[in-house]
């Protein structure tokens, strides 16, 4: 068993799918001799060549779009989006040629592309550095979705992610690359499109992922020397969403908070807490209840502890679910 | 390791008989070998149908910027001549240059210590670029109008802009503090040349608005977009062109071509000079040598001038060096040789100026020791303004999203306003401390 980062992790299974499967390439800007910005990829190139670890020209259409036809060609690539808001210019490509080549050849062309994005706030970056759109691609059919929220799950979920036939936008919680955690390779991992219970609980249900699964958790730890009982639920899966474990959690606790860093409006939450109260109406004590950014662009980084959800901010929503 | 330019450039040049007829002569290392191929029957073409040599173009030729790059003042300070570009300002102007230089070289270094020092979250500095900026910076008359990236600090520093407003947006306070309106300078561009088209689309104004090719001189004006050599490989960029060549807009693309896009070369954003791109796109293009100040504002002149004119877009190039990291938190050993770094000291663009000055008794050491420090007292104000920089109140965010706000988001302003109010202004940013 080691300690590994979340970095580390995602590091780890990106050279183990390279060795497993020669199709696999990696490419983005900065990925081969500096290793990424987040030093993700490091010494990947070094191992496996300039011809699989490729430094794009800077344009992040011209990723996607190239990545199509390697994919068309039987590559498996792995692209790496810098960070979360320079993911726009690729958007198109995404949305309309890799969610859809699979639909509208029926089936004849398989698009298994994965796209890293490093997502969320909480390192003082400037703007464009902080942002958290995955609801964009969630809402897109054609597109899977996942977010890895610690270590293990990073090594695992990548390599998972890579296998997928089905093209998947593979977010990475930026804050926590140097969180660690022991990497034990001989437990088999859980599948990809599963979701976790991370904390067992029966007073109220939290749902998070990525980057508030921490937040979540630490929630739940202070809240249980005040006496709630919080189970935490990391969705690891956002599209499709594995609805069946935060269906059980719901009728268990009867209250459930839902917890992310992007706008509230139209993001995750809104799908889940629909989902929630056409399945579980009878089940519930409280309407589901969300803690997330406000509908504003992302704010000057001194604020930003103010305007991402922390601990503070998931147990007064506990507090006020419970209260119902 | 990074082969140092003229490395590169001799290997580039070196093996442009090794490949098939037709195809671009590029170096070994870029190209997997290509078995040769026969050609079809009926379709033979001479080796000169495919145009001219890459090789040539892009070949040993253009170390230290190629045949075409201009320049009127050596890096030892000698005053050159250019068969088509001439500095006709006086010695009062080379002073006024130089002070600029230095005071934005010192706004750099100080910007630089503030986020060592963990006063500023991240700062790009412009070290090895001021020529490029002070010179096409003062290039600009007051109706025209500049869009930055997010290293144009020299040319901000030209516009009037304090800057102190410069350090806002790397210290986590706000988006960039200045009007961009007023300034005629616009917010700092991150998201990599996303600015190139709005310089178009605000020249296409400037056409409608009839101050273009008017001959009143302090009525025509101009654009000027600033971008780096990564950017050029940006779709928006490359529509900015056709834009801009199309509509005849009056906008300089100034690139700064500094070398490096955080660690990717230049050969990795083009096999052929920047430059020589813009005539395929319908307009000219010039490389001038960017550690020149007086051939960057030669040139950039010309340019604008040309553009207030009424006779559309220029490419300029300014060949440079970016001397220090890409930005705080990068570290260039990963992936360049110091060699290279060593070799571009000697062009340094404040350097090249002062021996100027002094060689020709246009300044002494008592008037160099005057700049340095007024330097420093604007320094010391920079520092002071910085921390004293307030840090921005939470519920404002709700107020600048719309011109109007939006009844929803009123409520969840007051909904923070009354969660914050909640903890008795204790609110712990210390995670855990519940009220
Ligand atoms: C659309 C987009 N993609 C990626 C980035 C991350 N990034 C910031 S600066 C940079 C390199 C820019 O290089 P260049 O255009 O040469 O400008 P320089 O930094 O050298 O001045 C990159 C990739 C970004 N800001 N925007
Ligand atoms: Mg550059």
């Amino acid at each position: 068993m080691t300690a590994i980062t979340l970095g580390k992790g995602v590091n780890m299974g990106l050279r183990a799918a390279m060795e497993k499967d020669p199709k696999v390439i990696i490419m983005g800007e900065d990925v081969g001799k500096l290793g990424g910005v987040f030093r993700v990829t490091d010494g990947l190139q070094k191992d496996f060549g300039e011809d699989r670890v490729i430094d794009t020209p800077l344009a992040e259409s011209g990723i996607l779009g190239t990545a199509v036809g390697l994919a068309m060609r039987g590559y498996r690539p792995v692209c790496e989006i810098q960070f979360d808001g320079f993911v726009y210019p690729a958007y198109d490509q995404i949305v309309s040629q890799v969610a859809k080549l699979h639909f509208r050849s029926r089936g004849r062309v398989k698009m298994p592309i994965v796209i890293r994005i490093p997502f969320g706030g909480g390192i003082g970056a400037v703007e464009h550095h902080s942002e958290s759109p995955e609801a964009y691609f969630a809402h897109t059919a054609g597109l899977k979705v996942v977010a890895c929220s610690n270590p293990v799950d990073a090594y695992w979920m990548i390599q998972q992610s890579i296998d997928s036939d089905d093209p998947i936008v593979f977010f990475e919680p930026k804050r926590r690359y140097w969180e660690k955690a022991e990497l034990d390779e001989s437990v088999a991992p859980d599948g990809l499109f599963t979701s976790r219970v991370m904390r067992e609980g029966d007073d109220v249900t939290v749902l998070a992922y990525g980057p508030m699964v921490k937040t979540s958790l630490e929630a739940a730890a202070a809240a249980a020397e005040e006496g709630t009982s919080i189970e935490v639920i990391d969705l690891r899966t956002l599209s499709p969403l594995d609805l069946h474990p935060i269906f059980a959690s719901a009728r268990k606790t009867g209250r459930v908070v839902v917890v992310h860093e992007a706008p509230v409006t139209l993001g995750l939450g809104s799908e889940l807490s629909a989902r929630i109260s056409e399945e579980c109406f009878y089940f519930l004590e409280a309407p589901v209840l969300r803690v997330a950014g406000f509908d504003t662009p992302y704010p000057p980084s001194r604020i930003e502890e103010e305007y991402l959800p922390d601990l503070d901010r998931v147990l007064d929503a506990v507090d006020r679910s419970l209260e119902y | 390791m990074v082969l140092s330019q003229r490395h590169k450039w001799e290997t580039i040049g070196a093996v442009h008989a090794t490949l098939v007829d037709g195809a671009a002569r590029l170096p070994p290392s870029a190209v997997p070998a290509i078995p040769c191929i026969r050609r079809p029957k009926g379709a033979r073409v001479t080796d000169a149908a495919f145009g001219p040599d890459l090789g040539e173009v892009f070949g040993p030729s253009h170390e230290g910027g190629g045949p075409d790059l201009i320049q009127l003042l050596t890096p030892e300070g000698e005053r050159i001549e250019h068969s088509e570009f001439s500095f006709d300002l006086g010695d009062e102007q080379i002073l006024g240059f130089y002070r600029d230089l230095v005071m934005t070289r010192r706004i750099d270094t100080e910007a630089t210590a503030l986020q060592r020092q963990g006063e500023l979250g991240i700062w790009a500095s412009l070290l090895g670029q001021e020529a490029a900026q002070i010179g096409s910076g003062r290039a600009l008359r007051d109706q025209d109008f500049a869009f930055p990236t997010y290293r144009e600090h020299g040319v901000a520093w030209c516009r009037g802009v304090d800057p102190l407003h410069l350090l806002g947006l790397f210290r986590g306070v706000d988006q960039g503090g200045w009007d961009p309106i007023a300034d005629k300078f616009n917010l700092y561009t991150i998201v990599i040349g996303a600015q190139a088209l709005h310089a178009t689309g605000y020249a296409m104004g400037m056409q409608r608005d009839g101050v273009v090719g008017t001959g009143d001189p302090d009525r025509d004006a101009a654009v000027i977009a600033y971008f780096g050599d990564g950017a050029t490989s940006q779709g928006d960029v490359n529509e900015s062109f056709i834009w801009a060549s199309v509509f005849n807009a009056p906008v300089v693309f100034f690139c700064q071509n500094n070398q490096w896009a955080i660690s990717e070369p230049i050969e990795r954003q083009s096999r052929i000079p920047l430059y020589q791109r813009a005539l395929g796109f319908g307009f000219p293009g010039l490389r001038v040598d960017g550690n020149d100040v007086l051939a960057v504002y030669a040139v950039t002149t010309a340019a604008l001038q040309r553009a207030r004119e009424g006779s559309g877009p220029t490419f300029v190039e300014a060949y440079t060096y970016r001397m220090g990291a890409h930005t705080t938190s990068d570290d260039p050993t990963k992936y360049r040789v110091s060699e290279d770094l060593e070799h571009w000291k000697l062009k340094d663009p404040i350097e090249r100026v002062k021996a100027y000055l002094s060689r020709n008794g246009v300044a002494d050491d008592d008037h160099f020791a005057a700049v340095e420090a007024e330097a420093e007292e604007m320094a010391v104000h920079l520092r002071k303004g910085c921390l004293e920089l307030p840090d921005p109140s939470p519920l404002d965010i709700f107020d600048q999203v719309y011109e109007e706000i939006t009844p929803e988001l009123q409520v969840q302003q007051a909904q923070f306003a009354a969660y914050l109010s909640s903890f008795e202004g204790a609110h712990a940013s210390e995670q855990g401390a519940r009220p």
